[in-house]
């Protein structure tokens, strides 16, 4: 064998060319990260971190050190996909009266393909599956999640899939097709490259952990319960949780499934979705619909259930109309999967068949509604303090009522054959989006910070970046709402008409305000470390909370409860209060604990280079990457030695020494 | 509001209400609850796959169609492997119940060979059509049925793979409760498959070669 | 609190600013009437969540903490009202009602498949009028328009009379596209292989955009032409100078022009070949290749059979560098229809056709 087929079969289709030298962003962002990269190792290196952090939290299977590695990967992606949203801003408000601006579209297109893939995958669902890992367990009194071991293993495929959308930066090309990768653009005739290859690993090596990790929660959430919490004694942000991770486990099998197709069709050459022999490319886009609209209400609801516990907390009242917050959450759940045609009425279906869909769209905004009555009516008669978190919800009901109402403008059918894919569209999913997940989770983050690291976030700081992203918001959002009714479609790299520039301009402010926003946001998490002894929580109850969570320490030890409560009420430990439990200070038993294990890491990171090895055509590498994997799988199936427990005299003398702290504090 | 604050307090109002369990608490052991939940989402991209070659089952692309590929006796035996295998799971998990090792363990590889059996057919079948030029790139048709009938045959695959582990597992560990739950496990993805087998076997092949 | 207000008040007033926008100010009737739809739609809404983001601030400012006055009336176990939930399920359901029987009627009515039955709000249609035929390909990055009763096409610029109905009919070459002018009606998708129709009026004369409304590669976003609006004499004037400016569009022209292209100049073509069109929507205009047409009866009568598949051909080498084709794309072949001793067409596994 001659040295060009020896590398081919090795390298497949990747040469040194996949390297971008000639884009100067890629190669100042590549040395910005390699120089940040390295400093970090080094650092970690230095204060010999390596097996602190291989051991308490790589390892790990506690589902709350995985919880909080979830909300790291949303926050540095976040990172990723605001810069991107910030070049495309800089990018419109630019490239007009003939200037072709800094991107062109081979560039362009990658980037605002990757915004939005980050965005939802690599953002928004880490974080909500972070806070719903962190939270569920301590909200139904549990010591742990189902499965903890696959806790540990869906985190680090997700983890694998943001990887492999990193690689793409700096080693070939992103998918210059849209987020959801339309074909027959995103088939082989129209994109050879390897773009939407990357697109269709990244996703599927993160679904396999989404879908695992929904399976997970639910088996929590149904059979882990402490005894007396019945379905309708559970909290909110539990049932919120519930209904998400049901749709995760109902829709993201319709994703894998259209992803594999087209892999196929990429791969050996098959005819979903071609334009010849029988393809037929209408099946992709109602397929990733089917699972592209319940997508939305698995980042939302959890948010719904996180304004829910805010919104009573800091009204310090109990939730108005839990039961039908229940059923408006199960009617959305239900309802999410009858609306998916809405997304393409342009698509020339029948009249008949387009109003039905605009309709069951409109249905929703039902349940919708009363569930922000709901909160109006939590507030009713209440004392609301406003702390960081109860801005963020009041702050979100504001913007969320007018996302809401644009959404049900674009569900009428003949309106939206004029709204369809314009800036109006692209301000109503942001005005949802932002105003509603991204508002739930900086409420989230703020409200179980203490819980998570025994401190609050700086209150001054919080607010900061709170008004900053409330403004920004509003600034960059309502001048795409104003374009779209000029006729403004999206993606576009750049523009005729002068008259529009003012408004990109405007656009491109806001955006430079979320960005101090998000600065804001760092620098809170700063300030607070520095201030922690300052913001120390030493009671585990800040803001008087009513869940099971705030009855234990903070941060939580790492069996969460050194006795299982017993739950007489909705909000549990409200009742607790109110009846003087107390703690119960004797008669500790050993706890029944899992063990950690690297078989996560592991398994995720051959999961990785099988994916890049697939991406590249190098079949001998993905090849032996997969037999590894089994391989691997396999013998971690015979490891039996999983669990250990925790001595009762250890649990004492935690629990002895919280008592001591307690009273030190009163 | 600060006398609502938890301090810790020996003093327990209500005596007779318990907040704090004195025993050990065992939720209940999900695992079949979790794999059923994942058999479920399996069943989602079958679905997915059955509704791909329920649109583009009759694109044809102006080459062949069922009615002039398909071998039905030849299906009709492989069917059968696969219904007799499931016939001798069961066995097995009797056997298992009974805590027979020697016995379960020999109705597993009797299942084994069965599944093995199923899988040398279809991948003859396969072979014949590629051989004669009716690749999964011939039409939608074509791509379509691959897909649907090799997803199943590559389940099969692996429950042949976790067969063998676990028969390995059983003799070194023995019929532990772990063990135990896990020949359910495989049990439920057994039948599963042998439940998607009859749908492909129905509207793939019985359908396929009516007029 | 006082911010978000502050903040509403410009938004708002960025919104009516916007009035002058295209969407908001049409010029077909049909465009005219989805407006009409959204304001609707909009104002039916605006009775709910007016209220909604009143009660959301004020309940927010009078139940605060520091409000003293407003500590009387806390009530920390109030959880609960049937009137209260009666009313909050039945509120939006009502407008939801009214909006989804609005959604309903004017869906049937504005479908674009459906022939316009009036030319603007005042004036109905006369009977008997044809519409004008305009054939509409989306191709890599440009817009082809054949117009059938005139024998003409044109690249990147269209013209249709005024007052006069417009039935569109839209497919595309390669990739998936939206075909949209703004001011003369909602947009609809442009998808090879298929073809979406349009029903539309134009009531002003003049000179309108029109774009591509779905992303579809690199050179989408110069995929714009133009849309004159013209009296009926102009039209003609307008189709006059096509036929004496243009070449012929022949099929391997049409070949050549499919090949992607960016920023295409305007192009007019004097006549048309027999059958392009269709040809394009059935996707053989090469001379080899099966019309779709012909492949999904062929599939409804169960395929050719095991010969058809063999039946994989491609372009020629010499007509692909002619006209400047480099990859040899396999398609379905054409099927030189035979006889049979009986006289009937056959196919090549034998089966009558």
């Amino acid at each position: 064998m001659n040295m060009p087929d020896l590398a081919k079969l090795i390298f497949g289709r990747l040469t040194l060319e996949a390297i971008p030298y000639h884009e100067p962003i890629l190669i100042g962002t590549f040395v910005a990260v390699a120089i940040g990269g390295i400093a970090l190792l080094a650092l970690i290196t230095k204060h010999k971190l390596w097996g602190y952090l291989w051991s308490e939290w790589f390892t790990s299977i506690d589902h709350k050190k995985i919880g909080i590695m979830y909300m790291v990967l949303g926050i540095v992606m976040l990172l990723r996909g605001f810069s991107d949203a910030i070049m495309m801003r800089a990018q419109q408000a630019i490239a007009f009266n003939g200037n072709p601006g800094f991107l062109p579209p081979h560039h362009y297109d990658q980037i605002f393909t990757a915004h939005g893939v980050i965005m939802i995958f690599f953002v928004a669902m880490p974080l909500v599956t972070g806070l719903m890992n962190y939270v569920v367990p301590l909200q139904i009194g549990a010591r742990d999640v189902a499965f903890p071991f696959l806790n540990n293993f869906s985190f680090w495929m997700t983890v694998a899939g943001a990887m492999l959308v990193m690689a793409s930066l700096f080693v070939g090309e992103f998918a210059r097709t849209g987020w959801l990768a339309y074909p027959p653009l995103s088939g082989l005739a129209q994109s050879p490259d390897v773009g939407v290859d990357y697109y269709i690993w990244s996703l599927q090596v993160a679904g396999v952990g989404t879908t695992l990790s929904g399976i997970n929660l639910i088996a929590t959430i149904v059979k882990m319960r402490a005894p007396g919490m019945s379905m309708m004694k559970m909290p909110i942000f539990t049932w919120t949780s519930l209904c998400t991770n049901v749709l995760i486990v109902a829709a993201f099998p319709v994703l894998t499934a259209v992803l594999v197709l087209l892999s196929l069709d990429r791969y050996v050459g098959t005819n979903f979705f071609t334009n010849d022999f029988g393809g037929n490319a209408m099946m992709y886009v109602n397929l990733i619909w089917i699972w592209g609209h319940p997508e939305v209400y698995i980042l939302v609801l959890p948010v719904f259930g996180v304004f829910s516990e805010v919104t009573s907390t800091f009204s310090r009242k109990r939730l108005f109309g839990y039961a039908s917050m229940v059923y408006a959450t199960v009617v959305i759940t239900v309802l999410s999967y009858l609306v998916w045609l809405h997304h393409f009425f342009t698509m020339g279906s029948g009249a008949s068949v387009n109003s039905f869909f605009g309709i069951t769209t409109m249905i929703i905004s039902i349940p919708t509604g009363a569930k922000i009555f709901n909160w109006l009516f939590t507030m009713y008669r209440g004392r609301i303090k406003f702390d960081v978190p109860m801005l963020w919800t009041v702050g979100f009901m504001v913007t969320f009522v007018i996302g809401g109402m644009t959404g049900v403008m674009l569900a009428v059918p003949p309106a939206d054959f004029l709204l369809h894919n314009s800036l109006f569209l692209i301000a109503h999913f942001h005005n949802v989006i932002i105003g509603g997940v991204i508002f739930g989770l900086f409420a989230g983050i703020n409200y179980w910070f203490p819980k998570a690291f025994g401190y609050r976030l700086d209150p001054f700081w919080g607010k900061v970046s709170f008004w900053f992203w409330l403004v920004g918001f509003w600034v960059a959002f309502m001048p795409l709402y104003v374009l779209g009714f000029m006729g403004v479609t999206r993606r576009m790299n750049h523009f005729e008409d002068p008259s529009l520039q003012i408004w990109f301009q405007i656009a491109a402010f806001g955006a430079f305000l979320i960005a101090l926003g998000i600065g804001a946001f760092l620098v809170q998490l700063w300030v607070s470390y520095k201030r922690r002894d300052e913001l120390r929580d030493v009671t585990g109850d800040p803001w008087h909370g009513r869940t099971l969570e705030w009855s234990t320490s903070s941060p939580p030890p790492e069996y969460n409860f050194a006795f299982t409560p017993v739950i007489h009420d909705t909000d549990a430990w409200w009742d607790m209060k109110e009846r003087n439990a107390g703690r119960r200070l004797e008669g500790y038993l050993p706890i029944h604990m899992p063990k950690n294990t690297g078989a996560g890491i592991i398994l995720a990171g051959l999961a990785f280079v099988f994916g890049f090895a697939m991406i590249w055509h190098m079949f001998l590498v993905a090849g032996l990457a997969f037999v590894a994997l089994i391989v691997t799988a396999i013998g971690h199936t015979f490891n039996y030695k999983r669990d250990y427990h925790i001595p009762a005299d250890v649990v004492a003398r935690t629990e002895a020494a919280r008592t001591e702290e307690l009273a030190a504090h009163v | 509001m600060s006398d609502m604050h938890a301090t810790p307090s020996a003093a327990v109002a209500d005596q007779d209400v318990e907040f704090w369990m004195s025993k050990d608490h065992h939720p209940a052991n999900g695992t079949l609850l979790g794999f059923w939940i994942y058999l479920m989402s399996d069943c989602l991209i079958f679905a997915c796959l059955f509704a791909t070659y329920g649109v583009l089952g009759r694109s044809y692309a102006g080459g062949p169609s069922g009615a002039d590929l398909f071998d039905l006796p030849l299906v009709a035996v492989n069917t059968t492997m696969l219904l007799l295998s499931s016939i001798t799971y069961g066995f097995a998990v009797l056997e298992m119940q009974k805590n027979r090792r020697g016995t379960m363990m020999a109705w597993l590889i009797v299942t084994g060979l069965f599944g093995a059996a199923f899988l040398g057919i279809e991948l003859f079948e396969f072979a014949h059509l590629i051989h004669e030029g009716a690749g999964p790139q011939r039409s939608a048709f074509l791509s379509s049925f691959f897909t649907l009938v090799g997803t199943h045959g590559l389940h099969v695959t692996f429950g042949i793979i976790w067969l063998i582990t676990l028969l390995f597992q059983v003799g070194r560990f023995g019929l532990t409760p772990a063990n135990k739950r896990r020949i359910m496990c495989l049990s439920m993805f057994w039948h599963f498959l042998d439940v998607v087998w009859v749908g492909v076997f129905t509207f793939v092949y019985l359908m396929g070669v009516l007029p | 609190m006082k911010m978000l207000r502050g903040l509403l008040v410009p938004a708002l007033a960025l919104l009516l600013s916007g009035c002058d926008a295209v969407l908001l100010s049409p010029s077909g009737d049909i465009a005219r009437q989805q407006r009409d739809l959204i304001i609707i739609s909009v104002v039916l809404m605006l009775i709910i969540i007016v209220p909604v983001i009143v009660m959301i601030l004020a309940f927010a400012w009078k139940y605060r903490e520091s409000n003293k006055a407003a500590h009387a009336e806390y009530d920390p176990d109030w959880n609960h009202s049937t009137v209260l939930e009666l009313l909050i399920w039945s509120a939006p359901l009502l407008i939801i009602i009214a909006l989804g029987a609005v959604t309903w009627t004017s869906t049937h009515k504005l479908d674009p498949y459906r022939p316009v039955d009036q030319i603007d709000h005042a004036r109905a249609l006369a009977p008997n009028t044809k519409p004008l035929v305009v054939e509409v390909v989306a191709l890599d990055w440009k817009w082809l328009f054949l117009y059938p009763e005139q024998g003409i096409a044109t690249v990147n610029e269209m013209a249709a009379p005024v007052d006069r109905p417009i039935e569109f009919h839209i497919t595309a070459s390669t990739v998936m596209n939206a075909f949209f002018v703004p001011s003369l009606a909602g947009m609809i998708y442009a998808m090879p292989g298929m073809e979406t129709k349009l029903n539309a009026v134009m009531n002003k004369t003049g000179d309108f955009e029109g774009i591509s409304a779905n992303y579809s590669g690199a050179g989408f976003s110069d995929m714009r032409f133009r849309f004159h609006s013209l009296s009926d004499a102009d039209f003609q004037a307008w189709v006059a100078k096509a036929k004496a400016s243009g070449t012929a569009l022949g099929r391997e022209d049409y070949l050549k022009l499919e090949q992607p292209s960016e920023k295409e100049p305007v192009h007019y073509y004097a006549s048309v070949a027999p059958g392009l069109y269709n040809a394009i929507l059935n996707r053989c205009v090469e001379s080899n290749r099966m019309c779709m047409s012909d492949m999904m009866a062929l599939d409804a009568q169960g395929g050719q059979g095991i010969v058809g598949t063999y039946n994989v051909t491609s372009l020629d080498a010499a007509t692909r560098s002619r006209v400047g084709i480099a990859d040899d794309k396999r398609y379905v072949g054409a099927l030189c229809v035979a006889s049979n001793a009986g006289g009937q067409p056959m196919t090549p596994a034998g089966r009558p056709l």
